[in-house]
């Protein structure tokens, strides 16, 4: 299947190339959705409203898997009468929908009970102006180049290693996505942007049995993936490196987090000091702000304005101007992620963090990823974790892994079929080194990490 | 079944059995092997409670059509979040374009798939009013703060859904379903000097919300959630190694979800890339291991009158007696294989591609007395509750993470242990199964599956097992 294949005509255009129109579709149903909770009895009301349409291709062996051209629309609304507060949402900007959405927040709200706490963002606080993050770069790009790209990410895969004689696919894809939100304190906000990402997963196979891993980009320009030759050779020597997988020796090593998971990590951190978390008192971080709870080495920053990143914006989920601010400083936590809502249930101040952090970042440090495998001398690397073993509650940390086993600070062998375990705040607190690597393609961006000490448990004694 | 569907799915959009042809032939114009569409409208409303008050409370409704075109193993795949005659034509054409040009292909008659309902139809949204569901949260609120002083937060959640499916289909499949689906959650904080712990509780499935206002429906899962925060207050860290686990019944059905269930998806196997790929007809568990996939069971979260390709659900046997016996399908994998489809097709909404995934899940029970099973281990753990868990199906490794769990010594129950992951080999943890419990349990009803980012419902169960060797992620 190396022909062209025939797509109808609006499959070729720009992603939402009417995007100036839609913007406007989507304000003016903004518009509607409050005119009509006021009307209704609200006493104030928030919408967010969204359009995204996106193209994926999917290519497993060479031939289509999926070719998928979609368009999605959603509006909520949240109506406080009062202090009571009701939700409703539909996928269609349709009057009637709308009027219809409304109705059911405001029918919710006659039915729920007065929340101290509730009601929107302060008004002072509301961003005052938008500005423009570098986030939208739409081409014209149809389903055979993106068809073309995914068959030369895989067979790159597929033609570096003999031993990688099997394929769950390469896909590529281009989003491109509109969001306004406003509400009656009269702040109108809105922002657009264009993803592109491409992946693909391949399967190796010796006589040791069978492996998968995977290799992926994600870019706000198309220019700026990575070469698809790149993707699918790193898929193929990250599935290869993982043949003859054993398992490792139990005991307490000191264990390095590759960037791709030490994410994780930072996630918990940030699970644990939001404001949600917090007031249902579900948090082994409950009043650690002002305190230190990693060493002194370590910062960490919040910043919402980076330029060509996808979550930066000039205001939050509920219009609150952000600003770049550091969360973790000389190890100590300078504050919680508070949207305003947990802000006021803890008796403090919204830190614009209503729909979570953007763009926080770990400094990283100066030693590559092998140097840091030198300092730990014998250990576990960790690529993957596996399942929920997380408690926020208590802090307790205990996942299924594979990675590697280090001997004389170079890596001996695969391992697969083990746990680790140990609790966050001793981890956060034994950290020993960050890597230079930092993984900036991502929200929360991270270097590989090093822990001093954590349980390794396989079948070996 | 399909005239409720019909009437809530085709009639506001004034379209009919005469549209729904014209669509497929515009879809299978040109070299299109099967071509359908999935029309679904949802509803889902959703009240929570914390700090004492019924705080949130939403409501959503979801509609649209899915269309896609199937051409050898590949898939073209568009949908519109309207249903109307334009947007369904727009995206017939965009998901045909996977077919070449070629002969216009001719529709069978439609074939109206009909099935036993293995659920009601009621619409758990309409059927009790507001002030109920809020009533009922506040009183399930104050009956679980009243079971211990040592309980500072208690969270309740009610959701209901209520879903229609019309499918429609090129081989002549014509089919509807009305599903409805709630649950309740509880979930609690227990303080006890400078320990904190949480437990959580709930359940639901495919029946009228009358089932769940019960007192003895819910105090059921108040009661659980406090028992469970309460021993994890007391809990000690967990051991860390490779030992004997004995598993209890229900809801540890987790550990046949995903050591077992996964790697018999039919995609995998068409693919290559299952650990349990060849094996058919092979022995991969001791013979006291018989494994269903039931998706007949009455009024079961993961039940199924008909899957959302419109074959009938059914009861497949995946093991007898330690042999691999049958794998799940959908339509596109089992053309492709060169076998039935076994009802099992199933997409999270119109947005999504249907995929071959599990029902209900579970292993017969064999003959023991659970207390035999634990009296027979010296050195192990004892595993009763579960937080769900996670499987990478070509290298067979899982995990599941234990939320209630015991220390077993000299076949008695010592402290209850902190939660702890269990890694082990899905192709070889059921070869390790040494002794099965006559006391089968289905979970409660609150699993969910994700697969390719899809989320359904599912249900797990089992009898309490005897396993001689998983690896155990504790801190000791």
């Amino acid at each position: 299947m190396s022909e062209a294949l025939d797509f109808p005509a609006e499959t070729r255009a720009p992603l939402l190339h009417d995007h100036e129109r839609e913007r406007a579709k989507l304000e003016d149903a903004a518009g509607q959705v409050l005119a009509r909770a006021r009307a209704g009895g609200a006493d104030a009301a928030e919408v967010s409203v969204s359009s995204g349409h996106g193209r994926d291709v999917t290519v497993r062996l060479g031939e289509i898997d999926v070719l998928e051209d979609a368009r999605d629309r959603g509006v909520s609304v949240t109506v406080y009468i009062g202090r009571a507060s009701g939700s409703a949402s539909t996928g269609d900007l349709g009057e009637e929908s709308l009027r219809r959405a409304v109705d059911q927040a405001l029918a919710i709200a006659s039915h729920t009970q007065p929340d101290p706490a509730g009601g929107l963002a302060p008004a002072e606080l509301m961003a005052d102006r938008v500005e423009d993050f570098d986030q939208w770069h739409p081409l014209e790009l149809d389903m055979n180049t993106l068809i073309d790209r995914a068959r030369a990410i895989e067979q790159a895969g597929l033609d570096a290693d003999a031993r990688v004689d099997n394929s769950e696919g390469a896909s590529v894809s281009a989003h491109a996505a509109i969001g306004v939100y406003a509400n009656s304190h009269g702040f109108v906000g809105s922002g657009k942007s264009t993803r592109f990402d491409q992946s693909c997963v391949l399967v190796a196979h010796d006589d040791s049995g069978m492996q998968r891993d995977w290799d992926w980009d994600d870019q706000g320009r198309y220019d700026r993936l990575a070469n698809p030759e790149v993707t699918g050779s790193k898929a193929a020597e990250r599935a290869i490196r993982r043949l003859g997988a054993r398992t490792a020796p139990s005991g307490r090593v000191p264990v390095l987090f590759a960037n791709e998971v030490a994410l994780g990590l930072i996630r918990h951190l940030v699970g644990a000091v939001s404001g949600g978390n917090l007031y249902r008192r579900s948090s082994f971080l409950l009043e650690a702000r002002g305190k230190k709870i990693f060493p002194d080495w370590v910062d960490i920053v919040e910043n919402p304005h980076l330029p060509g990143a996808p979550r930066s914006s000039s205001f939050d989920a509920e219009g609150v101007a952000t600003r770049k601010a550091p969360l973790i400083e000389r190890g100590v936590l300078q504050r919680y992620v508070l949207g305003s809502y947990s802000a006021r249930k803890l008796g403090l101040q919204t830190t614009a963090n209503a729909g979570g952090v953007r763009n926080l970042i770990f400094s990283p440090g100066q030693r590559n990823f092998e140097q840091l495998l030198g300092e730990m001398d014998r250990g576990l690397v960790v690529t993957e974790v596996m399942g929920q073993g997380v408690n926020l509650v208590t802090g307790d940390y205990s996942r299924g892994a594979s990675g590697f086993w280090v001997e004389n600070g170079s890596i001996a062998y695969p391992v697969e079929e083990i746990t680790i375990a140990g609790n966050l705040r001793d981890m956060f607190a034994g950290l020993a080194a960050a890597g230079s690597d930092l993984e900036t393609r991502r929200n929360i961006q991270v270097p590989s990490l090093l822990l001093e000490a954590m349980t390794v448990a396989g079948q070996e004694e | 079944m399909l005239e409720l569907a019909t009437r809530t799915l085709l009639d506001p959009a004034g379209m009919n059995s005469a549209d729904l042809e014209r669509a497929l032939g515009r879809l299978v114009e040109g070299r299109v092997d099967l071509g359908d569409l999935y029309f679904q409208h949802r509803q889902n409303e959703g009240w929570s409670l914390e700090d004492g008050i019924v705080k949130s409370g939403s409501f959503a409704i979801d509609q649209g059509v899915g269309v896609r075109a199937i051409s050898g193993t590949g898939t073209g795949f568009a949908y519109a979040d309207a249903i109307n005659m334009p947007a369904l034509m727009q995206a017939a054409g965009n998901a045909r374009a996977i077919a070449r040009a070629g002969q216009s292909g001719t529709l069978p008659v439609a074939r109206r798939v009909e099935t036993p309902a293995l659920y009601a139809s009621d619409n758990p949204v309409d059927a009790v009013d507001s002030a109920s569901k809020v009533d009922l949260l506040r009183t399930i609120d104050s009956y679980t703060r009243s079971l211990d002083p040592r309980i500072t937060q208690v969270n309740v959640s009610l959701s209901c859904q209520h879903e229609s499916i019309l499918v429609a289909a090129s081989d002549g499949t014509l089919a509807g379903d009305v599903r409805p689906l709630i649950r309740l959650d509880v979930r609690v904080i227990a303080e006890q000097g400078d320990r904190r712990e949480s437990g959580n509780a709930g359940g639901g499935g495919r029946y009228a919300l009358a089932g769940l206002m019960r007192p003895e429906a819910w105090q059921k899962f108040a009661d659980e959630a406090v028992r469970q925060a309460l021993v994890n207050l007391e809990a000690v860290d967990a051991p860390a190694g490779f030992m004997k686990v004995v598993l209890g019944p229900g809801w540890p059905g987790v550990l046949l979800h995903e050591a077992i269930g996964h790697g018999l998806e039919g995609d995998f196997h068409r693919k290559g890339i299952s650990a349990f790929g060849g094996r058919m007809g092979e022995r991969i568990a001791t013979e006291h291991c018989t494994v269903v996939d039931d998706g007949t069971l009455a009024d079961r979260r993961g039940s199924l009158s008909i899957d959302d390709e419109g074959t009938p659900g059914a009861r497949n046997v995946l093991i007898e007696n330690g042999r691999l016996t049958g794998l799940m399908q959908d339509k596109l994998n089992a053309r492709a294989m060169g076998v039935a489809p076994t009802g099992n097709g199933r997409r999270e909404s119109f947005a999504h591609l249907p995929l071959p995934r599990m029902t209900n899940t579970y292993m017969l029970p064999g003959e023991h007395a659970p207390e035999d099973i634990i009296a027979s281990v010296d050195d192990g753990v004892y595993a009763v509750n579960f937080n769900g868990g996670q499987v990478d199906i070509t290298s067979g490794k899982f995990v599941f993470v234990a939320s209630e769990a015991y220390r077993i010594r000299n076949g008695k129950l010592g402290p209850a242990l902190k939660g702890a992951t269990l890694i082990g080999n899905g192709p070889d943890v059921l070869t390790r199964v040494a002794m099965v419990g006559n006391d089968l349990a289905l979970d409660s009803g609150v699993g969910v599956c994700g697969k390719e980012g899809q989320g359904v419902p599912v249900g797990v169960g089992q009898p309490t097992l005897r396993i001689d060797g998983l690896t155990v992620g504790g801190t000791q």
